[in-house]
Parts: C-alpha cells; sequence; structure tokens
C-alpha cells in the first residue's frame, strides 16, 4: 500500500529548514521594533503572603520607566492560564495580578521601561510590605485538617475543595476492585515517588505585544496555543478578541510549557497601558521559578493476579501537587489513570486522585502529561509482579496487555475533564514492538545468562511498555485552507502550531500526497489566528492525526475542484482523472493530461475562479500509539553510578509521514525521560525557594551523558488517522525510568521507587543490602 | 552614559559599534541584526549563543562586547556562502538534525571551529564537542551523525580540491 504513496513515509527535508540553519530572523525574539520596552514582573520572594500596602511612586519616577501595574490597575478576571479548549476544565484560580502571592516567583508586580536595566531598577524600587502567611510545602500537609488555606479568595471557581487546598478529585471504578482483590492469588502494593521536573525549552517563553495601526493587540508570542491564548487575553484583559491577533513565529522548544498562556495577558497589558510595544523575555532562572513544571505525585499502585499471572485488579492511587494554581491539574492527573491503566486488560479497575495545592512553583502541562509519573509505578510494579511470579517480563505483559479490537472503558470514565469517549484499539504493533526490541537487545540470551558481573560493575536488561494517545477524543479539533496559486502552487494556511517538532513539514506532505503533486509546491503559514482557520494547538499528541486529518480533508476538496476544471478543459468525465506528478491524468487510453500550472493559469485567467476550499477535522476516538523499550544499564557498586550503555524504543506510532523527524520525536522524548528518571530535580528550600534555577545545578543531559539509542518504527496501519499516522510526539517519554530500573534490578537486585534516582541512592541501597 | 565604540570584522565586513562599556557581546550582536546568535541561559552553560571569535567558539553571553575590539567574528548568518550552504548546514537538514532550530547555530558554529582543526573526529569526539551546546529536542543522535558526515564531506571537497 505504501508503495503507491510519494511523498507520505519520505524523509522529506524540514519546509523550515534552511532559515533554522542559515539563523535567519524567525523566531519570537527575532525582529527590531522601534520603541520597544523591556517588561519584567517582580516575583515574589514570599511562598504565601497577603501584599499589605505596595507603593510603586518610586519606580514610576525613575527616568525610562513607562508603566508600573499592580493589582489596583488590572481588571480581576478568575481564569486558568492552562491553553485547553473552552470551557477550560481548569480551576479558575489565577490573576493577571492579586493582593496574594502563593509562591517564590508569583507576580507582585510589572513594570514597562526604556531598557532591562532601567526596568530591573525600578522592580528594586517597588516597596511592597508582605503580610506573611504559613506556607504549605509538603504534598502531604496540604489537606491536614488545620492547614493554611491557599485559594481562600471567593471569587475562584471550579476549584473542588478550597478549604482542603483540593484543587481536584477524581475518582473512577470498573469492575469491582475489591471483588478482583478477593479472586487473587497474590496481592502486591507499592508506593512510588515522583519529583518536579522542568521543560527547560532552550528558547525561554516570550512574547511581544504592540498596538497596530487599527488599535488591535498583536502578541507575538512563544505559543503553543495562539488561539487559545487570544481567547484567554481577551477575557483577561476585558477587550472584544476581534482586537487580539496572535502570531507564533518559530518556536524554540514547547514540551507543554508553551500549551500556557504565560506571559501573553500581562505583556498586553503593558502594551495597552504605555501604547508602546513592549517585550517580557523570562531569563532562565525566571524559567524556572515562574514557569510551569511536572506535577510530582506520590502514587501507591496495587495489582491482584492470579497464579498464571493474569492480571484480576488494579488500583491506583494518586496524591498529586498543582503547586500554587491548578493549571492542567484534573487533566494531567486524569491521564495518570486513563492513559496507563489500560495497558493491561484488567476487567476491575480502579482509579483515585487528589490533586493539592501547595505554596510551590506551579504545575502545567509537560509531555507525557501525567503518564510519565502513572508509567513509572505501573511498569515497576509489573517487573517486580513478573520476578515474583518466576516469569518473564515479557512474558507477563503479552499475557495481559491491552490488543487489537480491545474497548478501553476507562479512558471514558476518565475524559478531558469529563465523562469521555470509549477507546477501541484499531491498531495496535504493541507485540511487534515488544519482539523487536527484544531482538535488538538480546533479550533471550541476556536474561537467559543472568546479570553479568565484572569486578564492582554490574550489568542487567529490562523492559518497560506504555501508550499515549492521538489527540483529545472529541474535544481536539483543526482546520486548515489551501488555495491555489496561478503557478500550480499551493498556499496550506494551517492552524496548526508547529513548535519545532516538525508539523508543518509533516502537513506539507500530507497536501501534496493527496494533492498529487510534488512537495515543494506546497508553501505553509501556521499559527497565526487573523490569517489561518481554527486549531486547538500543539499539544495531546494531536497534530499528525488532528490537523493532519483536517489538512487531507481540505486537499481532497481542492483536489475534487481541480478535477471537476480538468474534466472540462480535457473533457473527460472527472471520475476517469487522477492527480499526480503535478497533472491530472486522464486513466484511459487516450493519454490526455494538463498540468496544474496550467490549469491553475487557466482557472485564474479564463474561468476567473480562485480554486480554494477548507474544511474542519475532529475524531470521537484517541489512537494510542504504543512504545515498548529496553534497557541495558551497567551499576558500578563502588560508586553508585547508572550507566545506560544502550536503550532501544521500538514505537507504533501508525504509518510515520516522515519517519526521520518521527524517530527525532523517540530521540528527544527518551533524552527527557533518561534526564527525569536520573538527574533531573527542581529542589526546594523549606522556604519554598527553587535553589536549583540553572543548567549548572539543574541537570539535563548533554550530546556526552546520552547513551547508545536505537529506534524502531513498527508500522501499523490506524483507520482513523491521516494515511494511517497516529502520534508519535510523547509517548517515547513515558519509559526510560523503569526500564532502566528494571535493568538495575536486574543487575543488582535493588528497586528504587522515588525519582531521581542518583547515585547516592544507589550506594545507599546497596549498603543497606550489604554490597557495597 | 559612557560610551566607547569597537570595530569588528564580521562575515567578512568591517564594522565599527557604538556600544557601552558593560553591554554583552550577544546583546550587541542581537541589536544589531544578528538574531541567528541565541539567548538560552546567558551564563555560559548552554552553548546557544555561540559565535565564533578568531576562529574560537565562545560562548558571546558570557563576554563583554569590548573585548570583541579588533577581533573577527563569524556569525551563523556568515557561514554559507550565497545560497550554497556550509556542509555542516547541508547535513544537519539532510540528517534531520534541526527540530526547533534553537540550538543549532550554535552546534554548528562549534562544530565548524572543531572540524578546522580536527578534520577526522571520532563520535566520542563529537560527543564531548556537543556537550557544550544543549539541546532539548533531538537526544544528540542525529545532531551527532550530522557532524559525523559533514566531516566526511568537508574532507571528500578536500581531496576534490587537491586533485
Amino acid at each position: 500500500m505504501n508503495s503507491e504513496r510519494s511523498i507520505v513515509g519520505k524523509n522529506f527535508r524540514k519546509v523550515d529548514g534552511v532559515k533554522l540553519v542559515t539563523g535567519r530572523p524567525a523566531f519570537t525574539d527575532d525582529i527590531h521594533l522601534p520603541g520597544l520596552l523591556i517588561g519584567k514582573i517582580l516575583p515574589s520572594p514570599r511562598a504565601h503572603a497577603r501584599i499589605k500596602s505596595i507603593d510603586v511612586s518610586k519606580a514610576k519616577a525613575l527616568p525610562g520607566v513607562h508603566a508600573v501595574l499592580t493589582y489596583q490597575d488590572v481588571p480581576r478576571v478568575p481564569h486558568t492560564t492552562a491553553g485547553q479548549a473552552w470551557p477550560e476544565p481548569s480551576p479558575k484560580d489565577t490573576y493577571l495580578l492579586d493582593s496574594k502571592v502563593r509562591f517564590v516567583g508569583d507576580r507582585v508586580a510589572a513594570v514597562a521601561a526604556e531598557s532591562r536595566a532601567i526596568a530591573e531598577e525600578a522592580l528594586r524600587l517597588i516597596e511592597v510590605e508582605y503580610e506573611d502567611l504559613p506556607p504549605v510545602l509538603e504534598i502531604e500537609q496540604a489537606m491536614a485538617p488545620g492547614a493554611p488555606v491557599i485559594h481562600d479568595e471567593p471569587d475562584s471557581t471550579d476549584i473542588h475543595d478550597a478549604s482542603r487546598n483540593v484543587a481536584g478529585y477524581i475518582f473512577k471504578e470498573i469492575g469491582s476492585v475489591e471483588r478482583g482483590f478477593r479472586e487473587a492469588d497474590h496481592i502486591f502494593e507499592r508506593e512510588f515517588r515522583t519529583q518536579r521536573q522542568q521543560h527547560c525549552s532552550i528558547e525561554p517563553h516570550v512574547t511581544i505585544s504592540w498596538l497596530d495601526p487599527d488599535n488591535r493587540l498583536v502578541i507575538r508570542s512563544s505559543t503553543q496555543v495562539p488561539y487559545h491564548a487570544r481567547r484567554q487575553v481577551a477575557q483577561i484583559l476585558q477587550i472584544p478578541l476581534q482586537r487580539v491577533h496572535v502570531v507564533k513565529p518559530r518556536i524554540g522548544g514547547g514540551f507543554g510549557g508553551k500549551q500556557e498562556m504565560l506571559l501573553e495577558d500581562i505583556c498586553g497589558a503593558l502594551a495597552l497601558a504605555t501604547r508602546r510595544p513592549v517585550k517580557i523575555e523570562y531569563a532562565r532562572e525566571e524559567e524556572f521559578t515562574m514557569a510551569r513544571s511536572r506535577h510530582p505525585q506520590i502514587l501507591r499502585m496495587k495489582m491482584g493476579v492470579k497464579r498464571d499471572g493474569t492480571i484480576v485488579a488494579s488500583q491506583l492511587t494518586v496524591l498529586a501537587t498543582t503547586g500554587a494554581y491548578g493549571s492542567h491539574a484534573t487533566t494531567v492527573q486524569g491521564n495518570t489513570g486513563s492513559k496507563v491503566l489500560p495497558l493491561y486488560r484488567v476487567p476491575n479497575m480502579r482509579f483515585e486522585c487528589h490533586i493539592v495545592y501547595t505554596n510551590a512553583p506551579v504545575a502545567g502541562a509537560f509531555r507525557g502529561y501525567g503518564c510519565p509519573q502513572g508509567f513509572f509505578a505501573q511498569e515497576s510494579l509489573v517487573d517486580e509482579i513478573a520476578h515474583e511470579l518466576k516469569m518473564d517480563p515479557i512474558e507477563f505483559r503479552r499475557k495481559n496487555m491491552i490488543r487489537l479490537g480491545d474497548l478501553d472503558e476507562l479512558s471514558a470514565e476518565l475524559g478531558e475533564g469529563r465523562r469521555g469517549l470509549p477507546r477501541r484499539i484499531r491498531s495496535c504493533g504493541l507485540p511487534e514492538c515488544l519482539e523487536q526490541g527484544a531482538a535488538a537487545i538480546d533479550w533471550e540470551r541476556r536474561r537467559k545468562a543472568g546479570p553479568a558481573s565484572n569486578g564492582h560493575l554490574r550489568r542487567g536488561v529490562g523492559v518497560a511498555c506504555s501508550m499515549q494517545g492521538s489527540g483529545i477524543a472529541g474535544i481536539d479539533w483543526a482546520s486548515a485552507l489551501i488555495k491555489l496559486n496561478e503557478d500550480g502552487s499551493f498556499h496550506l494556511l494551517a492552524g496548526a502550531s508547529d513548535v519545532g517538532a516538525g508539523a508543518d513539514t509533516v502537513l506539507a506532505q500530507i497536501a501534496a500526497e493527496t494533492l498529487g503533486v510534488s512537495f515543494d509546491k506546497i508553501t505553509v503559514t501556521s499559527g497565526d489566528t487573523d490569517f489561518t482557520p481554527f486549531d486547538v494547538g500543539a499539544y495531546a499528541s494531536s497534530t499528525t492525526i488532528i490537523s493532519g486529518g483536517a489538512v487531507k480533508k481540505t486537499a481532497e476538496k481542492v483536489r475534487e475542484q481541480i478535477v471537476k476544471l480538468a474534466s472540462k478543459m480535457l473533457e473527460v468525465p472527472p471520475e476517469d482523472l487522477i492527480c499526480r506528478d503535478n497533472r491530472v491524468v486522464a486513466k484511459s487510453e487516450c493519454g490526455k493530461s494538463v498540468t496544474i500550472a496550467d490549469l491553475a493559469m487557466h482557472a485564474t485567467y479564463r474561468e476567473k475562479l480562485q480554486i480554494i476550499d477548507s474544511a474542519s477535522h475532529f475524531n470521537t476516538d484517541s489512537p494510542p500509539p504504543f512504545c515498548a523499550q529496553f534497557a541495558d544499564a551497567e551499576v558500578d557498586t563502588e560508586t553508585g553510578e547508572i550507566r545506560v550503555l544502550h536503550l532501544v524504543t521500538a514505537v507504533d506510532c501508525g504509518v510515520p509521514i516522515n519517519p526521520r523527524q518521527a524517530e527525532g520525536q523517540v530521540e528527544g522524548a527518551v533524552a527527557q525521560s533518561l534526564g527525569y528518571g536520573f538527574t533531573e530535580e527542581m529542589v526546594l528550600d523549606g522556604n519554598g525557594r527553587m535553589i536549583n534555577p540553572s543548567f549548572l545545578d539543574y541537570k539535563i543531559l548533554s550530546a556526552k551523558d546520552m547513551p547508545k539509542l536505537t529506534t524502531i518504527l513498527v508500522e501499523t496501519e490506524e483507520p482513523l488517522g491521516p494515511y494511517g499516522a497516529k502520534s508519535i510526539g510523547e509517548v517515547a517519554i513515558n519509559t526510560a525510568a523503569p526500564a532502566v530500573l528494571n535493568a538495575v534490578f536486574n543487575a543488582i537486585g535493588v528497586r528504587f521507587r522515588k525519582l531521581p534516582v542518583r547515585p547516592e541512592d544507589v550506594l545507599r541501597a546497596l549498603g543497606a543490602k550489604g554490597d557495597a | 552614559m559612557n560610551t566607547i565604540e569597537i570595530g569588528v570584522k564580521i562575515n567578512g565586513e568591517s564594522k565599527r559599534w557604538t556600544i557601552a562599556p558593560g553591554d554583552l557581546l550577544l546583546d550587541v550582536l542581537r541589536r544589531e541584526g544578528y538574531y541567528g546568535v541565541k539567548r538560552g541561559c546567558e551564563s555560559g552553560e548552554c552553548g546557544a549563543c555561540t559565535v565564533l571569535l578568531d576562529g574560537k567558539a565562545i560562548n558571546s553571553c558570557v563576554m563583554f562586547a569590548a573585548q570583541a575590539d579588533g577581533c573577527e567574528l563569524l556569525t551563523i548568518e556568515g557561514l554559507a556562502q550565497g545560497d550554497t550552504l556550509d556542509p555542516l548546514q547541508e547535513a544537519f537538514l539532510e540528517r534531520g538534525a534541526v527540530q526547533c532550530g534553537y540550538c543549532t547555530p550554535g552546534m554548528i558554529l562549534n562544530a565548524r571551529a572543531f572540524l578546522a582543526h580536527q578534520p577526522n573526529p571520532t563520535e566520542d569526539e563529537v560527543r564531548d564537542l556537543l556537550a557544550g551546546n544543549l539541546c532539548r529536542c533531538t537526544g544528540y543522535v542525529k545532531p551527532v551523525e550530522a557532524v559525523l558526515a559533514a566531516a566526511e564531506a568537508c574532507r571528500r571537497n578536500a581531496k576534490e580540491r587537491e586533485r
């Protein structure tokens, strides 16, 4: 089937590649605006306090300062910063500026000045008197009786129980876990802990805002969600949506951190106040302390199994913290249940989760969206159960894992903040992922031989599996518009937001394939709310399948118009015509054909007809991509160092539209996943202040730290995806920690249940075991 | 405010810039329109602001512009010869080593300086080299491949020139 395709499945170069490798101005901050002011935000030095008084007179008097805003100057509109479809399922617990601060780094005031130096000086001149409130820093303290209430304001909405600091609560069950545990021969229960991880896109958040000549507010921003940002900014600043124009240029990495309306509102407010262009750009330290992070969780997982290895009950109980505000609180944690538990076809499943506020940096969307936490727990526990039952971990998984044709009911229970839609498995390459991954790591031989020992080095292999989704079923939708130019080229206008992952390229490939033209005939414009049609944005692994689906539909409609005109020109019935190789060709022997270029010229100047069309697309299901990851790891029993020697990641993403880009998605996700497992942690001191807000102290992996990676794309054909595609952006981020830690167990017989695992943890554990 | 004037040769062109003594090279370069020089951490940790100063890769975020007086600078904008890309740029495109592209100029310039002295590097040497350029998108597999492929292309070109 694929052999018939000339564009899909081929490794085209990125459509935006040349400008990126030549350093042409393409990113948000790569423009020169005369009169540009620099905006800065005064971060709260306190974790929890009321602003008793705030005096900005000295700051305002400083020459070069054009505006100083506090909560007294701006509208008070409860909202969420989560860039989600309306109505957002996150609590509306955030204000443009407020009289209370809830974490170190919270907004106190904002200034706009002629230069960064003046803006920074102005911040120092703002005099704030705080009334300190006792902070809630430990996740387990948040719900305790008498705990300080973080959101005691009366006007916030959609908080589950503000008086107990509970932002959200989830309880869902299918079957009966009580019955399941009664039927089980063995019950296993373990507790796991995960930390606060940050996205660390190399481009920090940056927004530039100005009033255009029509007095409309332009917001040029590093965002994954231009349309949501437009809606939210209009709401928060209380101006008509019509007056807001959001532009998404090239983005220097997002990973969920930019699925957030983070700077657009305050930058817009400063532009309105000064009537000058204003830029706010986070410095790296601000990015760490004032942007978003991955929700830390305490997970208690309990599984009941029969003697033969059949899982009969699975229960996951989670306590998570969203930090000071509830951005993505319920939806991220909902995913920890809905995308994790159904990997195994267990008749009785229960997921319960409290998401609590703490006076800590705000969590939000982060690639994987709740799954890395859940799969760490589940894949660690499953490995332990297989070991106790003396079963091969692969065999145990094969026995229990979800398969083609299954209907996953739990995902219906755990929808996006409301009841969702059940998930039918219409394509599943997980068995092949396991098979090919095992072969690549030499599983059979290595497991049979047992852990290898060389002096103080112990070496083992481990495996972990995961799945994700492809867009949010019934909610995510996208549209596209294609027009034919008179030279036979096409403009593709897509609302989709390429944040660096290559969406524009994939969408151009889908358009070219459908239109029967070469790849270079497609010019892509994307992510501009004035010029491109609606798209929810780049998140939830939705772009290829949802935005791609919209592009395919649009291209089909345009192709129909082309064929109709060609039929008239060639006097051949439309059903006898096909588009290929930049021509419309008669299938019959007459051999008649017309080039798209000639047809376009004819349409434009003879027919006086613009060939143009658009289409919208959504799915009522979210087909999961699958992943099996294998680790070969070595433990140095003298230093405690875990050295990953080889990571094999086998992924079923349906038909990869651009295999090389798909591999790149896997490799990048694996690097973040390894960091999550072993090096990355935002460390807070006893006052809620992050003590390691730099790349020197918060360790993301470098080229030198990475193990050998092997990526295997297992192709399946997904009926709901354009040309059989599913998603690839997230699924590979879920499993490096459990895969490596299962290999570590294989090597040294020790389990680790708290991330990140550092050499000192390994040494301590070995000491406790008496091996070191 | 005190200002001083410095002279540099940048991407082959002689320029004179009026700067404040404390201005960082990164800020001056971006102010002068060399937007390919990226701001990532402002503390010499991520390598996104890498430029070549007299052929040597430096982090322009931790260097005063005044220190560049009289020096020769190369930014990513000056690497291609017209429309002909440098073999490193070609290799980064061909190998899929560019995702968001924010760290790419730094990686390419760092590699450019390195390959001038070590035309035949091992994979380990390339990994050592790129350890100075943090990337959050690629997992480094394809950038490392790209540098190795570009090195090979450069060697091939050099051989052809000898003939």
